[in-house]
């Protein structure tokens, strides 16, 4: 395996030409190819080279499509089409009952409310396994969730619950990652006592007459953990994206935005007014040309300069289980003098030897990065969301903030939890609970991901990313993977398009320190028995495992299958 | 050559080519060339791209100054110090340390600390803990939620609900869920700010009428109509919407749903206010409120509302179908205090007289909105000092398309008595006194 200058041993994209000898097909991602793999057999190795920005090995591959998969995936969508434009020609004459609500009669002649293509997967595609989300559950949300059943007797038109409830599943989907959702402990009781004082309720934005107390202290708290100056909570992570961009860029300056970021960031950029440029999904020279384009050329035909360039970033992508290249992203920010907005929805307690999220993974200082931004939802089993930075850019928003000004603030007993759960991390509460957890995840991720790649699945992402996507590709085994999995009594989420590109689909399992050695063993045993069922190892790169270690090494040989 | 069906034979050919006229071969041999020429050369290139050498572009990167991420913002900005509630919001508020009566919460039927509601809101923490870890689509669909959904329908007389767990991204989510680039959407000038929001993420025409006048509406409406006979191919794929507050948050007045329609399409609503929860909902017929569980960004991208916060909106709507007398209370509390505070020097009462949220506008502005935001401060602090908490109506002075005026925003709730309101009344006129005159 190449190393690159700078510590860095991740599978750098080839040249065309080396790829099409093994005749695989290029999709727009990092390639791995599996010449150079076999090349380079050996270890996979810890050395970290002097002066380099990575401090670690970031170890991080997207293996190519196999063009036979690919293929017949695009067969399979092709038929899918086709019956779908029968099925919508019987529907139009009648010759097939119409199951899905219609326009009323006094309205027949507006024009029409939706698209008719644009309903036309929905109708033909999704419908068909819509069984496999929207899954009501009725118990926490842990490593083990009860799970309503639910039949349809009209192909998934419409749903009846049969009363029966699936005990006991094993909840693979659960944004859970360092186990805080729980219904006892210590953060349960004190919420329990924060809602029997307070109420649930606030009634008014934090500007006018609902800045209580208890949001003090846990901005307080929020900018200790994080290690900046100051910090401001809002009531929904979507909407601390979607508030605030607008408020920190206006016309006139440039977003950067990785090309796989989430709607909210998206809709922030898009509400803000200004220029927004897309740049390859971790890509660092796309990003480095989109730079010095922006900076030499200024502003589209009136090359005026610009006024400020924010650079969109995310720490972990959720559907591509990568970590986002921080020290190259950070060396850049510094050369190019733009600014770098954070969003750590899925990092933040998940990744670092301290749970502080991806600037702690990196062993980076949280004072280069200008704006930090988080959710609560997945690692401290709350909701709402966080910004954290310097002091003027949190009095800024203190005034500026849409949400600040037009929208209700946190409810007092999920700002306890989140108080409860981070001070738990951190180890401001006595016990060692958080540091055990946050090593417990990491060897859940690192096992997981190990013992998958063995059996021969196609896994994307980081090593140490506790999301982890298992490709699909195929249409039909997006209902077969998630009724399969189901049956056996696991809880898998599957995400296809428009989520993912139209081939991509996958199944994405969601780590959590609540899970057992023997919870994922079960897991990984009914996994590989689906996966023979369905087909689905599809991965060239078969690694052979040294049995006699212990399962956090990492040192093992490639061989080509 | 006189028959139709003729074959040009290769020396015919030869043969007119001598005997046609020179400039005609002169210039088929001069256009030949010049298509020639333009097949080959090169494709068409921006000039400036080719003109900076490497080192100026340097020059030009190490030049470069952006503005500072955000402007300074002075110590003494108006919104910079929140107030600080010690304590529940409810009747009796303690802020920055002062005991008072809570004219200033959204809390109309006094539910924020009800026994009913924090029961019912306990006994799903104990079940189901704080957070759902998920959006609906995966794993985060609770029994309670699809509780809260039928409830809410049955409640509001529609046959579907969906609800969201912030109050300001459901209208911002819902409305460009339908409403896309090249519809046209009818609104009142007054709405708030997040429809406004949500009218801007749609990207679709705005035409504003003037606040509560139907008038404006019609003729807006009739224009729209001769520019679609004008152009009835863009008209039969252009969707036609219109956008109205029930109770306006900027005015206090209500809109004029009778003159205006004859049913509506979709409910939006905020239960952060009477429900004394947190989160909205969109409720209507299932052919309009199901496109939103696919294509409302507020609901598939975002996690759903904690199971408490579910629970407690549930127990509210039982507690508001229990006593359907309170509304009649509440309206009558109403009317007392909109009487008690006309009348007040230099202040005027704007709003209906049986809207819970009213202002107090300045009768006389000063001239500078500044000077005029300084006053009414300076009133809602003396209020304060002597028992009654109030607020200013707060804005967002730059995004807002039409700022209303400063204001105080005087709320009314079921649970201030008689006496309170009294007080509240007497005491507002006065502090305006001293402070206006």
């Amino acid at each position: 395996m190449r190393t690159e200058p700078g510590g860095c041993c991740c599978r750098r994209p080839l040249r065309a030409n080396d790829c099409v000898a093994n005749g695989e097909v290029r999709n727009g991602y990092v390639r791995s190819s599996a010449a150079t793999a076999a090349a380079a057999a050996g270890q996979i190795h810890h050395v970290t080279q002097n002066g380099g920005l990575y401090k670690r090995p970031f170890n991080e591959g997207f293996e190519e499509t196999p063009m036979l998969v690919a293929v017949l995936t695009y067969v399979g969508y092709g038929v899918l089409t086709l019956f779908g434009y029968l099925r919508d020609f019987l529907r139009h004459w009648r010759i097939e009952k119409c199951h899905h609500a219609t326009e009323r009669e006094e309205q027949k002649d507006f024009v029409s409310l939706y698209q008719d293509f644009e309903n036309f997967y929905t109708r033909n595609l999704y419908m068909r396994i819509r069984d496999n989300w929207n899954r009501p559950i009725c118990s926490v949300p842990g490593a083990r969730v009860d799970i309503m059943e639910r039949q349809s007797h009209d192909y998934n038109w419409s749903f009846k619950y049969t009363g029966n409830v699936i005990k006991d599943v094993i909840n693979m989907g659960s944004y859970n990652y360092l186990g805080f959702a729980r219904n006892t402990g210590p953060c349960q009781e004190a919420a329990a006592k924060v809602l029997e004082e307070y109420g649930v309720g606030v009634c008014s934005p934090r500007q006018e007459i609902g800045n209580l107390d208890k949001h003090e202290e846990l901005e307080k708290l929020v900018a200790s953990f994080l290690g900046v100056e100051a910090a401001m909570t809002y009531g929904m992570g979507f909407a601390t994206n979607s508030m605030n961009i607008p408020a920190l860029v206006s016309k006139g300056c440039l977003i950067l935005s990785d090309e796989l970021n989430h709607a909210s960031l998206v809709l922030g950029a898009r509400l803000s007014g200004a220029t927004i440029r897309v740049f390859k999904h971790n890509n660092m020279q796309s990003l480095e040309k989109l730079l010095k384009d922006a900076i030499v050329y200024g502003q589209p035909r009136t090359r005026r300069p610009w006024k400020k360039i924010l650079i969109l970033v995310e720490g972990i992508y959720s559907m591509e289980g990568s970590i986002v290249r921080l020290p190259e992203v950070i060396a850049l920010k510094k050369k190019y003098k733009a600014y770098l907005y954070l969003d750590e929805a899925h990092s933040i307690g998940a990744l670092g030897p301290t749970g502080r999220g991806v600037v702690d993974y990196f062993g980076l200082d949280p004072e280069d990065v200008d704006i930090m931004m988080g959710t609560f939802t997945k690692s401290f089993g709350a909701s709402g969301g966080y910004i954290g930075g310097k002091k003027e850019l949190i009095d800024y928003l203190r005034t500026h903030s849409h949400s600040a000004v037009y929208a209700t603030s946190l409810s007092p007993p999920v700002v306890e939890q989140i108080i409860t759960s981070m001070k738990c991390i951190m180890g401001q509460d006595g016990t060692t609970l958080g540091k055990e957890c946050i090593q417990q995840l990491a060897e859940n991720v690192r096992y997981f991901r190990r013992r998958l790649k063995n059996m021969g699945f196609i896994i994307y992402g980081n090593e140490d990313s506790p999301v982890v996507p298992l490709m699909l590709y195929m249409p039909a085994k997006i209902g077969a993977f998630g009724r399969e999995m189901l049956k056996r009594n696991i809880g898998v989420v599957v995400v296809g398009f428009p989520a993912t590109p139209i081939i991509e689909s996958r199944a994405r399992f969601c780590l959590s320190a609540a899970h057992t050695k023997e919870m994922l063993d079960t897991a990984l045993k009914e996994i590989d028995e689906v996966g023979d069922l369905l087909h689905l190892k599809y991965s060239r790169h078969r690694s052979v495992p040294l049995l006699d270690r212990p399962f956090d090494e990492t040192t093992y040989e490639e061989t080509e299958d | 050559m006189a028959t139709v069906a003729e074959q040009w034979v290769l020396v015919e050919m030869v043969q007119a080519l001598y005997e046609a006229p020179a400039y005609h071969l002169i210039l088929e041999g001069i256009l030949i060339l010049w298509i020639i020429r333009l097949l080959f050369s090169k494709t068409y290139k921006l000039q400036e791209r080719s003109d900076l050498t490497v080192k100026e572009k340097e020059e030009l990167i190490e030049e470069w100054q952006p503005e500072p991420l955000v402007p300074p913002v002075s110590k003494d900005h108006p919104a910079l110090n929140y107030n600080i509630v010690s304590g529940p919001p409810s009747h009796n508020i303690v802020v920055n340390g002062k005991e008072c009566i809570n004219f200033a919460s959204f809390n109309f039927l006094g539910l924020l600390d009800n026994p009913r509601l924090k029961a019912a809101a306990l006994a799903s923490l104990k079940k189901y803990g704080v957070g759902t870890c998920g959006p609906r689509g995966f794993y985060g669909t609770f029994d309670v939620h699809l509780d809260l959904e039928d409830r809410l329908a049955k409640f509001m007389k529609t046959e579907e609900a969906i609800i969201y767990s912030y109050g300001f991204a459901t209208i911002a989510s819902a409305i460009p869920a339908y409403s896309k680039r090249g519809d046209i959407v009818f609104v009142d000038k007054a709405a708030c700010f997040a429809i406004q929001k949500g009218l801007q993420a749609s990207r679709s025409d705005i035409k504003l009428f003037n606040h509560n006048d139907m008038d404006d509406l019609e003729r807006l409406l009739k224009e729209q109509e001769i520019e679609d006979q004008k152009n009835p191919r863009k008209a039969r794929v252009t969707r036609r919407f219109i956008v109205v507050e029930g109770l306006y948050m900027n005015t206090g007045t209500i809109c004029p749903l009778p003159e205006l329609i004859d049913d509506i399409d979709l409910i939006s609503a905020n239960m952060e206010n009477s429900l004394a929860s947190i989160g909205g909902f969109c409720c209507g017929r299932s052919f309009v409120i199901d496109h939103q569980r696919l294509s409302g960004q507020g609901y598939c991208f975002s996690a759903s509302l904690p199971p408490l916060l579910a629970a407690a909106a549930i127990e509210a709507l039982n507690i508001m179908e229990e006593n359907p007398g309170i509304f009649a209370v509440l309206k009558e509390k109403c009317k007392r205090i909109h009487k008690a505070l006309q009348g007040i020097s230099g202040l005027k009462v704007v709003g209906e007289s049986i809207s819970p949220a009213f202002h107090l506008q300045l009768e006389e502005s000063t001239g500078c909105r500044e000077r005029d935001v300084k006053l009414l401060q300076e009133i809602v602090t003396q209020c304060m000092d002597r028992g009654i908490a109030l607020t200013q109506a707060r804005y967002l002075e730059k995004e807002e398309k039409y700022l209303p005026p400063p204001s105080i925003r005087v709320v009314v709730t079921v649970e201030q008595t008689e006496e309170e309101l009294e007080k509240a009344a007497t005491t507002i006129s006065k502090v305006a006194q001293t402070v206006l005159l």
